[in-house]
């Protein structure tokens, strides 16, 4: 019998998995109309092409879904940002909502960042099939992330706060067949 | 693992999507009008079809989308999907097999 008190491995700084610093987060909703007013806003574009992201600088643009983006930005942007979105979009009907203390980042990277992810996300993450710059929300294992691909073996993985250590840990469980 | 093909994001594996029930049911035209049969038979009742039926799905973690479905209650398969608001595309009846 295994040790029923038996925990999943503390995440450590490996190199493969790497918490990101505290960063702004938007929760954007709205029609192409204010897509378009944003993307001046922000200097970004925001994609009407389903699940890719555009990046400018530290800002971020991620497509959820034909009316839903991820606006991402460094966490000293915070204020910048939203007074240029809420400027720019003025009277468009739109959802603007802060959720930057909401979800967690880390980056999975290495050259086993996919085979990582792939032992809890049943999304086809082959460089063919996911490329760089491709973006989606999705699940891992019970938990529902945001998976950006930022690299070729670079993945930013967003998940939401209370779920963070629960998908760290089976990450981190996962990696122990890399060390065998 | 099915796959299901978001009219939105193009083909995912099923964990990502939920099922909706019954497609088409339109709500009473003039609500205060309406029978209590009419109401009875757009809250409540539901047909179980075997073969193809039209369902409603989410991709609730993808695009948090509901589209429509054509699949056969009988083999599982999914016989074709498209958007919330358009018409079901023909399908052979019985599908393919």
């Amino acid at each position: 019998m295994s040790d029923p008190n038996r925990r999943p491995p503390r995440i450590d700084a490996r190199d493969w998995l790497e918490p990101l610093p505290a960063a702004t987060r938007f929760s954007f909703r709205g029609s192409p109309e204010a897509a378009a007013a944003a993307s001046r806003a922000l200097g970004v574009e925001l994609s009407q092409v389903a699940c890719r992201a555009n990046a400018v600088g530290e800002r971020a643009a991620l497509w959820l879904g034909p009316d839903e983006q991820l606006l991402i930005g460094a966490e000293s942007d915070a204020g910048a940002m939203r007074e240029g979105l809420v400027a720019a979009l003025g009277d468009t009907p739109h959802s603007l909502v802060d959720i930057s203390h909401r979800q967690v980042a880390f980056a999975v990277k290495g050259a086993h960042a996919e085979w990582l992810l792939q032992s809890g996300c049943p999304l086809d993450l082959d460089i063919g099939q996911f490329p760089v710059g491709m973006c989606t929300r999705t699940v891992f294992l019970k938990s529902e992330i945001v998976l950006w691909r930022t690299a070729p073996d670079t993945f930013r993985l967003e998940v939401w706060r209370s779920f963070a250590d629960y998908v760290a840990s089976l990450l981190a469980e996962a990696a122990i067949e890399l060390s065998a | 693992m099915l796959i299901i093909d978001c009219p939105y994001c193009g083909p995912r594996p099923e964990p990502e999507f939920t099922h909706g029930g019954e497609a088409h049911i339109a709500r009473p035209a003039d609500p205060s009008q309406a029978t209590d049969q009419q109401w009875l038979e757009f809250l409540y009742l539901r047909k179980n079809t075997r073969g193809v039926f039209a369902e409603r799905w989410r991709h609730a973690r993808g695009c948090g989308r509901f589209f429509n479905a054509l699949r056969d209650t009988t083999t599982d398969q999914f016989l074709a999907t498209y958007r919330a608001g358009q018409k079901p595309p023909a399908v052979p009846v019985g599908g393919e097999r």
